[in-house]
């Protein structure tokens, strides 16, 4: 660490700055913590209120807040401005740019290997599906959040919709995985092409909130429509997955059988970590490919001024629809694999929070960045697990983690954008040009 | 000279509410002619050119294009987008709109859009990486170096357009436009901003497009230099009326376009222009 420069420490503020400050944490503190930790309400033994008070406990805290304060400010000076680039001597910053080009192959060939390394770890597999279903998912959503800049938090819907298409095709009338796979895209775009006409016209927290509302609806429909849903106790027995026609089964026509080696439950789960592999590498490139489209292009400069594309006579409504549309496709796919693998669905499964965890994974990795959000779903849902022995205290830990990454990297972990043509040379363009979109 | 007009404008009135912001304005755009609307501030210009352009619809009045086919359209008829893929007719913004977080090469692909559009294959065909797309698309960055030569910015093809400075911002976005293969290019005052040296390029621009590339041009300014240097025809506003037309020089001599830049109320312009003749 190099010092900091003369000129900071003549701009640092003084004592009394300090000194205020750390009052007025002080002071936050004593309101916030007064009744929660001064006052102590139990239920007596015979159902009454009991309480007492903890004030030495309360002193402590504010003591502790009023002197972290200090200490904090005090860092800060000593530390100097965060997030200057000019700490960093350019052999750690070439030896870095390496690293963040060899990073995406490698991930990738690891995580091509990690069924055999990991063989006869069942959890980390599933742990590895589980986080390729929310890098799919990611993938997904950044085709409308990332690219298009329109904000999706009703992206469950599709995830469900491709969910209960495959659960019930394939229950109903006996269709397979992989005629039903096609068909839960195809029906998921169609409702994302039906939401996205009545909020065409809406931008921003309106567009949010239309589809929270939309999301909720498809749960609340498949919670209430018992006769074809089934409601609450969801849909069972939904078919596993064949190669070819041939199950993986410990039966006599199973693949185990047929091939003449020893069944185990495991081969199953390598098989479905490659078909969710292999589906979310079909949506990285279809995506890949989609940025270098004229569609593409025109989502991102959608998503760049809205005003100047319908000058350059630009259908800004059927570009619109075909985001949510690919976007809306791409969750489909993953709600089948997830019907699949599950072998039950419920409308619990299809809640808010899902909608949640992927818009935090596509903001988090750097919207429009397709390593940066497969990053962020293996920090999410893999840091998740990571940090489970800390039992109560995980999502305090994971909170922290997630605000101090947003005050170093405000624009996600990969916040700067790649172009999708150039003639000389393809140099990234910074974050702070990029617009995030109106919605 | 009279009869070939690209642009017919009959009657043009445009109404926010109570206030009137254009009235009953007649002008007509000649083919591969450079046309200039001015007038002083609040005069109603970009409001007509919001007009001609879809992005207001007009309370009355007609709009008729005629391309060079012969084949005319009704500019109030059309609405959004429509103006600038079926009738052609391309702008650029008073205040630069270009897509700042993509490249000067980006932006002009952008443009290009509905050609693109329809070689992918709505898509399909630029999917699967169709021969007659790949073509299609080097001939798109083809035009894209094309416009970016003329314009000086090919060694700054890769870098993000937020990141230009001003003045190659605003010849950015003239050549976005001009990407659309436009018949009509309407530019909203295109020299506001420029130094000196930076307003003579722009004219010298502007003539090339015209004399080169046929495309007749519709301009608002507020740099008489740049007007009364490229204008063949120019059209003068006020309060959302027209006042006075005809060529530069005539402008220039008009008592009435005089009152109208320094503020003389009416009677004394009168006064002036009688006086005058």
């Amino acid at each position: 660490m190099s010092a900091p420069p003369a000129a900071q420490t003549s701009r640092a503020p003084g004592a009394a700055f300090i000194f205020k400050k750390a009052l007025i944490s002080a002071l936050v503190a004593l309101v916030l913590f007064s009744l929660m930790i001064g006052v102590r309400t139990e239920a007596g033994p015979q159902g009454q209120l009991i309480y007492w008070t903890r004030f030495g406990d309360l002193a402590a805290m504010v003591a502790t807040v009023f002197g972290g304060s200090i200490v904090f400010e005090l860092l800060r000076q000593w530390w100097g401005p965060v997030g200057t680039i000019r700490v960093v001597p350019p052999a750690v910053q070439s030896t870095l740019s390496l690293a963040g080009r060899l990073i995406a192959p490698v991930l990738l060939v690891f995580t091509f290997l990690v069924p055999v390394i990991f063989y006869n770890e069942r959890y980390i597999l599933d742990l590895g599906i589980l986080v390729l279903t929310y890098v799919m998912l990611g993938w997904g959503l950044n085709v409308v959040v990332g690219l298009a800049g329109l904000l999706d938090l009703g992206y469950v819907a599709f995830y469900a919709v491709g969910a209960y298409s495959y659960a019930l095709l394939a229950t109903n009338f006996g269709l397979s995985f992989w005629i039903c796979l096609p068909l839960a895209g195809i029906l998921a775009a169609f409702w994302g092409v039906l939401l996205g006409f009545p909020v065409l016209r809406l931008r921003g927290d309106y567009l949010a909130i239309v589809t929270l509302a939309f999301g909720e609806i498809i749960r609340l429909v498949l919670l209430n429509w018992q006769s074809v849903t089934g409601g609450p106790n969801g849909v069972t027995g939904i078919p596993r997955p064949t190669l070819f026609g041939i199950p993986l089964s410990a039966g006599d026509d199973g693949l185990a059988a047929i091939l003449g080696i020893e069944y185990s439950p495991t081969h199953r789960i390598v098989f479905l970590f490659y078909i969710i592999l292999a589906l979310a590498l079909l949506t990285n490139w279809v995506t890949i490919r989609l940025r270098r489209l004229p569609i593409g292009r025109a989502w991102e400069a959608l998503r760049e001024d809205e005003v100047a594309c319908r000058a350059l006579g630009i259908n800004t409504t059927t570009t619109k629809l075909t985001a949510f549309a690919t976007g809306a496709m791409f969750g489909g796919f993953a709600g089948a694999f997830f019907a699949t693998r599950q072998g039950f669905i419920s409308p619990e499964s299809f809640t808010f929070h899902e909608s949640a965890l992927v818009l935090a994974i596509v903001v988090l990795g750097g919207m429009g960045s397709q390593l940066g959000v497969a990053l962020a779903a293996l920090a999410m849902i893999g840091g998740f697990e990571l940090f489970r022995g800390l039992d109560q205290y995980r999502m305090l830990v994971f909170g922290m983690a997630m605000v101090l990454l947003m005050i170093w990297r405000p624009r996600g972990l990969i916040g700067h954008r790649a172009p999708t043509v150039f003639l000389k040379h393809n140099q990234a363009i910074s974050s702070d040009l990029v617009k995030e979109g109106h919605g | 000279m009279s009869g070939d007009h690209i642009l017919s404008v009959d009657r043009l009135s445009m109404r926010f509410g109570g206030i009137v912001a254009v009235n009953d304005l007649s002008f007509n755009a000649e083919r591969r002619k450079i046309t200039a609307l001015i007038g002083p501030n609040g005069a109603g210009k970009t409001t007509v050119f919001n007009c001609i352009t879809g992005f207001y619809k007009p309370t009355s009045g007609a709009m008729r294009l005629v391309h060079d086919d012969g084949h005319a359209i009704r500019l109030e008829r059309l609405n959004d987008f429509r103006i600038s893929k079926l009738a052609r007719v391309a702008r650029t913004f008073q205040n630069i709109r270009l897509f700042p977080g993509m490249t000067a090469l980006e932006n002009l692909m952008v443009a290009q859009h509905n050609a693109l559009m329809r070689a992918s294959g709505l898509t399909f065909l630029g999917l699967i990486g169709a021969p007659s797309w790949r073509n299609a698309e080097q001939a798109a960055i083809d035009l894209a170096r094309t416009w970016l030569d003329r314009i000086g910015l090919l060694d700054r093809a890769d870098e993000a357009a937020g990141n230009l400075p001003y003045g190659d911002q605003r010849r950015l976005e003239i050549a976005r436009a001009m990407c659309t293969k436009p018949a009509l290019l309407c530019l909203d005052e295109p020299a506001a901003g420029l130094n000196a040296r930076e307003s003579a390029a722009l004219s010298e621009l502007l003539l090339s497009i015209r004399t080169d590339h046929g495309t007749s041009i519709l301009l608002i300014e507020h740099d008489m230099s740049v007007v009364m240097e490229i204008s063949d025809h120019v059209v003068v506003m006020d309060h959302g009326v027209k006042i006075a037309e005809g060529t530069p020089q005539q402008i220039r001599d008009d008592p009435k376009v005089i009152a109208a830049y320094l503020g003389t109320d009416e009677e004394e312009a009168i006064a002036v222009m009688e006086s005058g003749t």
